[in-house]
């Protein structure tokens, strides 16, 4: 076994204990990296120099026998929609090709101040605009499962490099499942928190209302550790919020038999992978051997979610994309006339094609005659969707449900029909649009060896709680933890 | 699909909104999409919204203001790294007038 295989929180404790070097850990991860990644394509930008650099610190801190931060020598990866002083942030688009950063986003000097080094940037749909990260300007991201399906997105690189152990963990950011959904086709721990719980200063915007940043991890009890840190009010963000960030890790210890569990019936429906469904149903029997009590219960606007998040975040998108424009950084066209054809052929060349349709979408949908019929509509089945999910918390504590309805596709199965990408999301999007937090980690595999991920929904500020049921899931399921086993030839066939 | 929500005229004007331009074959493939996509939102028009209030920001908070207090900003050279089009300090950009 080579280092990069451990957990991140085994990988503290042996530092600390004097077993391994923090430098030890990081030449296996980027020997890993060397390995894999020309397979796997997880990685835009990788800090090799300025990596091995900080492991060093952290091993001089240990031989003078200073207190080690929580996240002493962990390597995380960072979705490229995160700011990063120094290093290029390009958020898987032409026209961000060469940025770089002035400064650095706050869950950065976060995960810093921890202790933790950052090993390089990962790939990802344009922008977070997709469920594939087929949509890279900078090509797709393969998964480590299977080379000749995606990854998942728009956080695949994220979830891809976790799940070949090219790091430990890695950031994501979820508009409407771009942690979750990745994190489930490549059988990793993923979670979006509630809405306000992570600062967004330096994650660049899609969709302002619905984004947050979260941690991919190995497994819940990493994913609880990299929360405990990248949390918490920031001044940067006037929509974090001034809350306690209580010890994630502690709750989880706690059992399960208190938890009244709501499985919303409208999340079964036609269209969901049998062998899904079937390591649902498992699952929640080992929910039920633990105490908690299940119930099916209900979430009569689910249906509307899909064209509610589409018009919102179009929208919002449409008006966040404007700032490219040419002028300060990025990409600016070489031959326009004037001022505004400087602006159109920059963009024109400078967007990729999904993110073309997302402003189209959302300037029609703010366009005058058009907004209350279209915008105004979407924010207030809002707030019927939102009200749904009060209603159920009122008699449940959490809520379990797929992440996805089929296991990771294939390249290409779904590029050139947009709605039938957008749908591949239908489990994740309800929960940003009620801004409430979820996790997604595996429960199982299917008969040709793809992670089936379930999804735990919990109410407002109730992190301590989904991450209490995932790791009493996570201790207790039976499903035998596999990696997996990344094998070259098929890859380079399906290229052909 | 019965009737066009969205005409290429339409999707002309709202490329030009949106500060993007498309040649035929793309104009052609936008309309045809965006048509799809656009009936598929249709469904939204089942519900009786009329008494509902819209939800902007799901979490409500009082507005949050930082004290008004000069801090240091990024330095001038560091803003200004970005871009490949510097003259005496400023983004240059095409005459406007």
């Amino acid at each position: 076994m080579t280092l990069n295989q451990l957990t991140a929180h085994e990988a503290v404790n042996l530092i600390k204990k004097k077993r391994i070097t923090a430098y030890e850990i990081m030449q296996d991860i980027f020997n890993q990296i060397d390995k894999v990644d020309n397979l796997i394509k997880a990685f835009l930008v990788i800090n090799r120099e300025e990596a091995l650099k900080q492991a060093k610190e952290i091993d001089k801190k240990v031989k003078n026998g200073e207190k080690l931060p929580p996240l002493a020598g962990v390597a995380v990866a960072i979705k490229d929609i995160i700011t990063t002083k120094g290093l290029e942030t390009t958020c898987g688009s032409k026209i961000l090709k060469g940025f770089i950063p002035p400064y650095n986003a706050t869950v950065i000097n976060r995960l810093r101040e921890a202790g933790a080094i950052i090993i390089g940037k990962t790939n990802m749909d344009e922008f977070a605009m997709g469920s594939s990260t087929e949509n890279s300007a900078f090509g797709p991201t393969y998964n480590p499962w299977d080379l000749e399906r995606v990854p998942g997105g728009s956080s695949g690189g994220s979830s891809a490099a976790v799940a070949a152990d090219e790091t430990f963990v890695a950031l994501g950011t979820d508009t409407g499942g771009s942690i979750r959904q990745p994190a489930s086709l490549c059988g990793m721990v993923g979670l979006k928190p509630t809405y306000g719980r992570v600062s967004r200063y330096g994650l660049v915007a899609y969709a302002s209302s619905l984004d947050q940043i979260g941690p991919i991890a190995k497994d819940v009890t990493d994913c609880a550790l990299v929360m405990k840190v990248i949390s918490g009010h920031d001044n940067m963000d006037s929509t974090s919020v001034n809350l306690e960030v209580p010890d994630y890790l502690k709750s989880c210890q706690e059992g399960i038999k208190d938890l009244k569990v709501g499985v919303p019936k409208e999340y079964f429906i036609e269209g969901i992978d049998p062998e899904v469904k079937g390591a649902l149903d498992k699952a929640l029997k080992t929910f039920e051997k633990l105490g908690a009590k299940i119930e099916e219960a209900s979430l009569p606007h689910t249906e509307y979610s899909l064209p509610t998040y589409y018009l919102i975040a179009t929208a919002e998108a449409s008006s966040n994309l404007a700032r490219y424009d040419g002028v300060q950084y990025g990409y600016r066209a070489e031959e326009y006339e004037n001022l505004s054809s400087m602006y159109q052929k920059t963009r024109s060349e400078g967007f990729g094609r999904e993110v073309k349709r997302r402003i189209m979408l959302g300037t029609y949908a703010l366009s005058s005659g058009y907004y209350d019929a279209y915008y105004l509509k979407a924010q207030k089945v809002r707030t019927l969707i939102k009200e749904d999910f009060d209603k159920v918390f009122r008699k449940y504590d959490i809520l379990i449900t797929p992440t996805s309805p089929t296991p990771a596709f294939k390249l290409n199965e779904k590029v050139s029909d947009p709605l039938t990408m957008y749908l591949s999301d239908i489990y994740t999007i309800p929960i940003n649009l009620a801004g409430i937090p979820a996790i997604s980690l595996n429960c199982g595999y299917s008969k040709s060896n793809l992670p089936i991920g379930l999804q735990i929904i919990g109410k407002h500020f109730s992190e301590e709680t989904i991450l209490r049921a995932a790791f009493n899931f996570e201790q207790n399921n039976g499903v035998e933890k596999k990696k997996p086993s990344i094998k070259p030839a098929k890859h380079k066939e399906a290229k052909k | 699909m019965t009737e066009k929500i969205i005409t290429k005229k339409e999707v002309e004007y709202v490329a030009e909104l949106s500060k993007l331009e498309f040649n035929e074959e793309e104009k052609e493939e936008f309309t045809s999409q965006l048509n799809s996509i656009l009936d598929y939102f249709k469904k939204l028009d089942e519900l009786d919204t009329e008494k509902v209030e819209p939800t902007a920001y799901v979490i409500s908070m009082p507005n949050l203001m930082n004290e008004d207090k000069v801090k240091p900003s990024l330095p001038r050279e560091e803003v200004l790294s970005n871009s490949k089009y510097i003259k005496k300090g400023y983004f240059k950009v095409p005459k406007i007038m």
